[in-house]
């Protein structure tokens, strides 16, 4: 069980894309507003949330995801060929047009949202075989994440209310 | 019933998770038992704020809705 009889979220987050790194830190965000405990485990490119350098640069591609781009509300029938999505410069028109909706939203970046669960006191783990396979160093992930293991996390997951894998 | 208002949260236009951590910050700095106005145009706020209420034991006062916004007035319990 968790401290002080609080509730705990554990999350496993495995996606290092723009669009996959919201859910996991709007959840543990929103645990620690309601007073729960929460902690993060990054694992494979999910990993890449907590690195310094590419959590700046996550991107988001069309390529082999039907629901990008999205239809115009004005033409409905248009749809893009995915396959456009090869084209060079694809991926980052993606990416630059997510950012625009998110920003149009005033939804915080992924940086932000990664501060408000720095802030709500979120445990961020950084899986110590992805470091390993990926050869990443600590002192390239942000001060705050912490290297562990999968019995880290479970031991830590074992006591908690609501567990979800992103 | 009308209580007094010790503060006022403007979350309009807002998304979650926003609301909910703007309204938890504030409930922080205000003393127990004062009332919270928290304004939002969500309407995820609507069962988000009943799920926080539950979830925190901070108490919904009143709820009402004005041409697409919604109004809660939220007690601070603990």
């Amino acid at each position: 069980m968790a401290s002080e009889g609080r509730k705990r979220l554990a999350l496993v987050a495995s996606k290092g894309t723009l669009d996959q790194a919201y859910p996991p830190l709007i959840m543990a965000s929103t645990a620690g507003a309601m007073g729960w405990e929460a902690g993060i485990f990054f694992t494979f490119y999910g990993l890449n949330i907590l690195h310094r350098e590419r959590l700046r640069h996550l991107q988001v591609s069309p390529i082999g995801n039907p629901a990008m781009p999205p239809p115009l509300h004005a033409l409905p029938m248009v749809k893009v060929p995915n396959l456009l999505g090869t084209l060079p410069g694809m991926t980052a028109m993606a990416t630059t047009m997510m950012k625009g909706w998110m920003s149009k939203a005033k939804m915080p970046s992924v940086e932000e949202m990664l501060q408000m669960c720095i802030e709500a006191d979120v445990r961020l783990f950084a899986c110590a075989t992805t470091m390993g396979v990926m050869g990443i160093r600590q002192e390239e992930l942000i001060p705050q994440a912490q290297c562990a293991g999968a019995t880290t996390f479970l031991d830590y997951a074992a006591g908690a209310d609501v567990s979800l894998f992103v | 019933m009308t209580a007094a208002i010790a503060s006022t949260l403007d979350c309009r236009g807002l998304l979650c998770p926003l609301p909910i951590i703007r309204l938890s910050k504030v409930v922080k700095t205000v003393d127990v038992g004062a009332v919270i106005e928290m304004l939002a145009t969500d309407p995820g706020s609507v069962p988000d704020m009943e799920a926080f209420e539950k979830q925190t034991g901070h108490k919904i006062l009143e709820r009402s809705e004005t041409k697409g916004t919604f109004r809660f007035l939220v007690q601070r319990t603990k």
